[in-house]
């Protein structure tokens, strides 16, 4: 069972430790800095990326021992003269996502505007995939909100193969290689966009992914919080179905995928896209146990008045036994449950906005 | 020679001591300086060489107005000051 967790906010990396039967902040690092990602690996390091309102997009590296060390953060090759058309920027914005690549050393950051990057030296070096960078289409992604850049928030590795990677991008839909990254495909049918013009709100480049997230144990069912709704997908990305019933409303960003049973997963509900605060001011997780059809709104232990937190794409987390869960809010409320969102402890503190909450093992 | 200062906001993150390096404009200036330290272009300069949105650059006291290219002209006994420049909590 994890007993640790990474929660990255506005204003600092709070690392939480279980003592006894409850949970704490232990340490604190970088306060007073938005931490936009962070990836703790097996033998206890950890990369942070730190997004300075002054300074640019940064990584730190922690060795098992605990130093800590800046590390040359991925960067755009230079703009080509030609590139006139481009609508967005080749410089590093925010690094969104970190994942482990499924072989020894290797990391895959996510960024915006739109950027993936590999290191195959535990962030050291980072290289630009350009198969998905130069290609004509990226110039139709779109901003997302907060921001008018594109952004890689979701880059999900297939734990059978290293080589299959699903990438969530908002807005440009879901894209999927086979080949590490070597070419790109957009695979996304189904899902849609409500606010698009008429005639191409079914068009898989124009879909706003906020999070995916897929079953470890069975990597093709996959699960989407999508701006326009709930998704599920039996095929690894490449048809879904809507998720009707999901209750109370189908606007949210987070979603976890249960690491063992296909057909579980929770979701953090928000009233509606123009409304982003919990529906009725009463924060709860939405929860299905088969595959969709049906869901609970859990709320034991949650605030149910007055509550108007709302939980960012990352910011809800699942532990690899799948039983203990956690999310954080962008008004700095945390909560923690050990029964599988059954019910829910608060952490006693008010943190800066959460953007991450993560789960690592010791 | 001109002097390049920082920001005393930068040595929250790493050293940036001010300096007195040869160069004709910014761009040649500041390359001097992260000649000696590589590690502070990157926290004023974005991945293609022009200035980061929040970073501010004066030359004597004047705004550069160059932001991409950093063709403002240095006078050998000119300041150049490097600053932050944003706002919000």
């Amino acid at each position: 069972m994890a007993d640790r967790i990474h929660v990255g906010t506005r204003k600092g990396l709070f690392e939480l430790e279980r003592r006894g039967g409850g949970w704490d902040v232990a340490r604190t690092h970088f306060l007073g800095d938005p931490v936009s990602a962070v990836l703790a690996q097996a033998d206890g390091s950890l990369l942070a990326a730190l997004d300075l309102g002054h300074f640019g997009a940064k990584l730190w590296r922690r060795s098992p021992e605990g130093d800590w060390q800046e590390l040359a953060a991925p960067a755009f090759p230079p703009k080509p003269e030609d590139a006139v058309d481009d609508p967005h920027p080749w410089s590093l914005g925010r690094i969104w996502a970190l994942e482990p690549g499924g072989v020894p050393g290797r990391v895959w950051a996510g960024t915006m505007p739109g950027g993936l990057f590999r290191s195959d030296d535990w962030g050291a070096t980072w290289a630009l995939n350009e198969p998905l960078w130069r290609m004509p289409d990226r110039r139709r992604w779109m901003g997302v909100a907060g921001g008018e850049q594109p952004g890689i928030s979701t880059v999900l590795v297939d734990p059978r193969n290293p080589a299959d990677i699903r990438l969530g991008i908002s807005t440009a839909g879901v894209w999927a290689t086979t080949d590490t990254g070597a070419s790109w495909s957009l695979i996304n049918q189904g899902m849609y966009n409500e606010y698009m013009p008429p005639g191409q709100e079914g068009d898989p480049i124009a879909q706003d992914i906020h999070q995916l997230a897929r079953c470890a144990a069975r990597p093709e069912v996959m699960w989407c919080q999508h701006h326009n709704g709930v998704f599920r997908s039996e095929d690894a990305g490449a048809n879904w179905a809507e998720l009707t019933a999901i209750r109370p409303s189908k606007f949210g960003f987070a979603v976890a995928a249960h690491p063992t049973d296909p057909d579980t997963a929770w979701f953090v509900p928000s009233a509606k896209d123009e409304r982003r605060f919990p529906v009725d001011g009463k924060v709860v997780v939405a929860r299905t146990q088969d595959g969709g059809r049906s869901f609970e709104v859990l709320s034991q232990g949650l605030p149910q008045r007055h509550a108007y937190d709302l939980v960012w794409r990352h910011g809800l987390a699942v532990d690899p036994a799948g039983r203990q869960l956690a999310f954080g809010s962008t008004s700095g409320g945390l909560w923690i449950s050990g029964d599988a969102g059954q019910s829910w402890d608060a952490l006693d503190a008010r943190l800066p906005p959460v953007a991450f909450v993560r789960f690592a093992a010791a | 020679m001109p002097t390049v200062s920082f920001t005393r906001a930068l040595e929250r993150f790493l050293p940036a001591p001010p300096a007195t390096v040869a160069g004709a404009t910014l761009a040649q200036a500041l390359a001097a300086v992260f000649a000696d330290r590589p590690a502070l272009r990157g926290y004023v300069l974005d991945d293609q060489g022009a200035l980061r949105r929040h970073v501010a650059v004066f030359i004597n006291g004047r705004m550069v107005q160059d932001r991409q290219k950093l063709t403002d002209a240095v006078g050998a006994d000119d300041e150049i000051h490097v600053f932050q420049a944003l706002s919000g909590g």
